[in-house]
């Protein structure tokens, strides 16, 4: 056994009961998702009945409104929601992080250029933007992904300049500047271990929020394609039955919740170990 | 304080820049719709010969460019013009709206930011503890259902199985102001329960971050209390970054309420905007987009401001 | 005077007026209706007056204007039709022709030339008397080159339109029997005339039941009842508030936490669990709306009929109906004439039949198509999900329906008409003529799959002019014949209109040419 492999699995034996459950949760999303067609009963779009059939041994989480399996579209919702919602995250972070760092680092005019593009870019705000651009270039799952990852990116941006600006004009950072450091350098050692924290926590968050866009956008109808399965719209599809009562739609929006908490228990885990508090 | 004031005319500025590229964005991506006013009022019952005719009427075959133009001069003799759609005065059509959104996020930010900052310095103190875990555990929650999905589930416990609170607000410029908090109160709270999380979250997360700084350990060692150290000394260091995500969540609470709008019927900008977007209503939507520019920008400002205060080395940069 | 002996009344002035004029089935139609108002009316309760209603609106947006050309959707045509103005025609509640601000009407043998008697003793609400000139530059508020109103084309055949006396004479390019009925579109509401050949339609004055009070674009309006009110044992409310709640979860919480009365447009879904409410009635009205599918003719592969046979054959209809409208609707027959329409014909019913559609499809020489439907939920509610369903169905048929969703935004403008094959939904017309004569026809501008068919065009020209009852039928049905075998059009579904009212409310009979009570229920409906 490796080094590595070791001390990952003290760290992991000393973890609290929440990150355990996180990451328990996260395994099990990503197997449903990477497996969902050999876990499925039913094919995604697969009609299997008539409507809205009450739980049952052959239908476990009964019918949709066209007769679909609801645990069948639960479960390749899983792959296309999960993995939506994680390249978009991951992309806007990608572009917001390395822009706000760079923006803190130089500040001058690159980091006035970039906030104030930034600052347009925010100032319209982000569903009408997503509803203009998205109804100009069209709903495929690509184009969503880049407009959702955009869009995010330019909080991440704020994020990530407002707390590296505090540690740009830290002592060791000027150190490293007198020392001759490239900037690429400075941003990778210096500057990004001592705001990983908030960033951190801010994944966990825009994690989920991407599931709540892609909702939204279902409910002013720019959703995923159908008959592709994914869980914000399935929320947003069966919304109405709450009126009355009725548990249908919680099951899709529970899963996010699910995998939401399970992300951010992780995340503050994360958020504990390297902030070097040992108590 | 000079730098200050220096700072706040260039960001003013700026802002004025940010407004004139905002609204040439807006107008460009309105005219790249597919379809103009003219096709989405008339619908389904629209026919060559109508929508010239319609397009004459309203100018609309004057070039974009032209129209842009003319635009940009009103606006800069405080003129907004009229809607396309109905003939009125933009001014007059959304003052109404302006005032019922600010009302509405007024309401939402008065109980959301206290109750966040005061959570997020109890999870912070308790930090790991059983109240850090629940409140976590709820907040979260909370946040990851969709905010339509959060309004029908309070509507369905408060208004239809309880009858507590009106299901819908309706509301008039007339309604006196505390019967106009009573219909607020269930869109209020769902905004609180989706905005609460994010900056709650945040400020627990930027207490943390620095309460492994020297001079945190230096005032442990002084033997003070935790809540004396977390509020004395790791939150005033910790402003900066609350300070921005409250000033994210307040401009989010101004321009991004489009479903809970819907949801509870409250005729506020944004409905008024994904409306006039759906119309290709391009004055006002211009217009409520404008507005959103400058309460983001101001807002953004305030908290820059406010950060800067709050760390006296960036007031004083080398 | 009780409503019924009213509307019997207002029925037999009907009939008087065209009674010499052509013996159509209008005139036949009209006398079947008295009958039966004057049978109902000894059952049905007296309507109270007085009381404030709330209506909520699954439709409006701020974009609403006072402007009888501009409007759209099922909001203005409740505030503005239902409300605000008359017409010089109505159609009742049992689907038949009477007069409203016409007393009376006659024709020339050839129905070229119309008279209309224009009704003595009307205000509007503003004090103004209402006069012939009035209803010419209604009328002429929708012709002319600058008219931007859906009624143009309607219009359109009017050669000349002139006062004689407390007459309207009417001259169209062409005979139409029907003409009457097309009077009675929403969007012909007569305002006041400002006296220079144009109408005042800002102040909002007309001479409708009620008078507006205040108009917030895509929220609310506030009417009050008119004192003055014409019509006899109609606009039964003190005030009436009408909200536009495009939401149908919130529409429907308003209506079971008692903020509204009515509402139109159910969620379909649920609406068997509103049903369980006590205070809640729901009303379920099968009317001429249906749901299509139209396939552009004029362009491959949608120019071959087999292919559009094979298309026809592969769906199936009853699911769809099932699925879709939860039973609350019929299953179609490719052709837009319902039962409750005039001249509608029993054809034989296609049925969902793979086999067929895939003997078709090799006659088109079409073996493994693939083609893409257009949908959004802006066609109609569940067009995303009936075309899915529609895919599912064809998959059977060897044919590989790729759906896709379109924004709702700009729906009716880029891809309606535009793309090769999309949905659609149409409110339907009160005559096999007007239905035809506004989608069928060739060349028209909502033909919404240029289909062109020689034959059908002089069937339909002939049609409007026959004045021999039995020859029109065998005409139309003829029509419908070809329709549902050559037609570019796919129409699986007759929707029915879903409702629900508080059961404070009470009312007649429901027409079926409208949502809504014909969009009339502020007029005709009362509290019990």
């Amino acid at each position: 056994m490796t080094a590595v492999a070791q001390s990952s699995l003290r760290l992991l034996r000393r973890s609290p009961w929440s990150a355990r459950f996180g990451m328990v949760v996260i395994l099990a999303y990503a197997v449903t998702a990477i497996f969902a067609p050999l876990i499925a009963p039913y094919g995604e779009t697969e009609i299997v009945g008539i409507e809205y059939e009450p739980w049952s041994e052959v239908y476990p989480l009964g019918t949709d409104n066209l007769g679909r399996d609801m645990l069948s579209r639960m479960i390749f919702g899983a792959q296309n929601t999960v993995g939506v919602a994680f390249a978009t995250t991951v992309l806007a972070f990608l572009i917001g992080s390395v822009a706000g760092l760079t923006a803190a680092t130089l500040r001058g005019w690159t980091d006035q250029g970039l906030s104030r593009l930034v600052d347009v870019m925010m100032a319209i705000p982000p569903l009408v933007f997503a509803l203009l651009i998205l109804t100009i270039v069209g709903t495929t799952m690509l184009n969503m992904i880049l407009v959702i990852a955009v869009l995010d990116s330019t909080r991440v941006f704020r994020l990530t300049r407002a707390v590296a600006m505090n540690v740009v004009v830290m002592d060791f950072v000027e150190a490293a500047r007198l020392r001759g450091e490239g900037l690429w350098w400075i941003m990778r050692h210096e500057i990004l271990p001592n705001i990983m924290a908030p960033l951190a926590a801010e994944f966990g968050l825009r994690f989920c929020f991407v599931f709540l866009t892609i909702s939204a956008l279902s409910f002013l109808g720019l959703g995923l394609q159908p008959p592709t399965a994914d869980w914000g719209s399935m929320v947003r599809d069966n919304a109405t039955l709450i009126s009355y009562g009725d548990i249908t739609p919680v099951i899709p929006a529970a899963a996010i919740a699910l995998l939401t908490v399970g992300v951010n228990f992780v995340v503050d885990w994360f958020l504990h170990e390297t902030s070097g508090l040992k108590e | 304080m000079g730098a200050i004031l220096s700072m706040v005319a260039q960001r003013l500025a700026l802002g004025l820049l940010t407004l004139f590229v905002v609204s040439l964005i807006i107008f460009l991506s309105v005219e790249m719709l597919p379809g103009d006013i003219t096709q989405a009022i008339l619908g389904q019952g629209a026919t060559p010969e109508t929508v010239a005719a319609f397009r004459r009427e309203l100018g609309l075959d004057v070039p974009a460019h032209l129209r842009y133009i003319a635009w940009l001069g009103d606006i800069v003799q405080g003129d907004l013009g009229r809607s396309l759609a109905s003939k009125r005065e933009i001014t007059e059509l959304i003052a109404v709206r302006l005032w019922n959104t600010l009302f509405l996020a007024g309401l939402a930010a008065a109980i959301a930011v206290p109750l966040a900052v005061a959570l997020g310095i109890l999870a912070a103190l308790f930090r790991n503890g059983w109240f850090d875990r629940g409140i976590n555990l709820v907040t979260l929650s909370s946040i990851s259902f969709p905010e339509f999905f959060i309004a029908y589930a309070l509507i369905f416990l408060f208004a239809v199985q309880w009858g507590w609170f009106p299901s819908i607000v309706n509301v008039t410029p007339d309604t006196p102001f505390w019967e106009r908090v009573y219909r607020c109160i269930l869109p209020a709270v769902t905004l609180t329960l989706v905005t609460t999380a994010h900056m709650m979250r945040m400020t627990r997360a930027a207490i943390i971050n620095l309460m492994a700084s020297p001079y945190i350990e230096m005032a442990r060692l002084k033997g003070l209390t935790r809540s004396r150290i977390i509020l004395m000394h790791a939150l005033p260091n910790a402003l900066s970054p609350i300070i921005n995500v409250i000033a994210i969540n307040l401009a989010y609470l101004v321009v991004g309420v489009v479903l809970v709008e819907v949801v509870f019927v409250y005729p506020g900008l944004g409905q008024l905007m994904v409306d006039s977007v759906s119309k290709r209503d391009i004055p006002v939507v211009q217009a409520a987009c404008l507005i959103f520019a400058c309460t983001y920008i101001l807002l953004n400002l305030l908290a820059d401001i406010l950060s800067i205060i709050s760390n006296p080395r960036l007031l004083h940069p080398r | 005077m009780t409503t019924h002996d009213e509307m019997a009344r207002l029925l037999a002035m009907g009939r008087i007026g065209r009674r010499d004029l052509i013996k159509g089935a209008a005139a036949l139609g009209a006398v079947g209706a008295a009958e039966r108002v004057l049978g109902r009316s000894a059952m049905a309760a007296t309507p109270n007056k007085g009381g404030a209603l709330k209506v909520a609106i699954g439709a409006g947006s701020t974009t609403d204007t006072l402007d009888p050309a501009t409007f759209t959707d099922s909001y203005m045509q409740s505030v503005g039709f239902g409300g605000m103005r008359n017409c010089l025609t109505e159609i009742d509640n049992t689907g038949k022709l009477v007069g409203e601000l016409a007393e009376s009407w006659d024709a020339s043998p050839d129905a070229k030339t119309w008279t209309f008697k224009i009704r003595k003793g009307v205000t509007f609400h503003n004090g103004k008397s209402l006069t012939a000139e009035d209803v010419i530059d209604s009328i002429n508020h929708h012709r002319g080159e600058d008219s931007k109103s859906p009624a143009k084309p309607l219009l359109a055949p009017i050669t000349s339109l002139k006062a004689d006396g407390d007459n309207v004479v009417l001259t169209l390019e062409a005979g139409n029997a029907d003409l009457p009925y097309l009077l009675s579109d929403y969007h012909i509401g007569i305002m006041p005339s400002s006296g220079d050949g144009k109408v005042d339609w800002k102040s909002g004055a007309g001479t409708g039941g009620y008078i507006i009070k205040a108009f917030e674009p895509g929220v609310r309006s506030f009417l009050e009842r008119n004192p003055n009110y014409w019509k006899q044992g109609r606009a039964h409310f003190d005030s009436v508030e009408i909200l536009s709640i495009i939401d149908v979860a919130a529409r429907t919480n308003a209506l079971t936490t008692g903020e509204v009365h009515l509402m139109d447009r159910c969620d379909l879904k649920t609406v068997h669990l509103l049903k369980r409410n006590r205070d809640v009635e729901i009303y379920d009205v099968t009317g001429t709306q249906h749901y299509t599918f139209p396939m552009l003719t004029n362009q491959a592969p949608f120019d071959n009929n087999d292919l559009r046979l094979a298309l026809k054959y592969s769906v199936n209809r009853e699911e769809m109906v099932q699925k879709i409208l939860r039973g609350h609707g019929k299953v179609g027959n490719d052709t837009p004439i319902a039962p409750a329409t005039s001249f509608y014909a029993e054809l034989e019913q296609r049925a969902y039949d793979p086999d067929k559609a895939k003997f078709h499809l090799k006659k088109a020489g079409a073996e493994g198509l693939t083609i893409d439907l257009s949908a959004a939920d802006a066609a109609f509610a569940g067009a995303v999900d009936a075309a899915v369903l529609y895919k599912e169905h064809a998959a059977k048929a060897g044919i590989t329906v790729n759906v896709i969703r379109e924004p709702n935004d700009g729906y009716w403008s880029n891809v309606w008409m535009k793309k090769g094959w999309s949905a659609c939904y149409w409110g339907g017309r009160p005559t096999a003529d007007w239905m035809f004569s506004t989608a069928y026809e060739a060349g028209v501008a909502w033909n919404d799959t240029y289909w062109e068919h020689e034959k059908f065009n002089k069937l339909l020209v002939a049609a409007r002019v026959e004045l021999d009852e039995a020859k029109r039928t065998d005409m139309y049905r003829e029509m419908q014949t070809i329709v549902r075998d050559e037609g570019g059009v796919v129409v699986p579904m007759f929707a029915n209109y879903v409702g629900a009212s508080s059961t404070k409310l009470a009312h007649d009979k429901l027409a079926g040419n409208w949502d809504m009570d014909g969009h009339k229920a502020v007029e005709r409906w009362w509290f019990a």
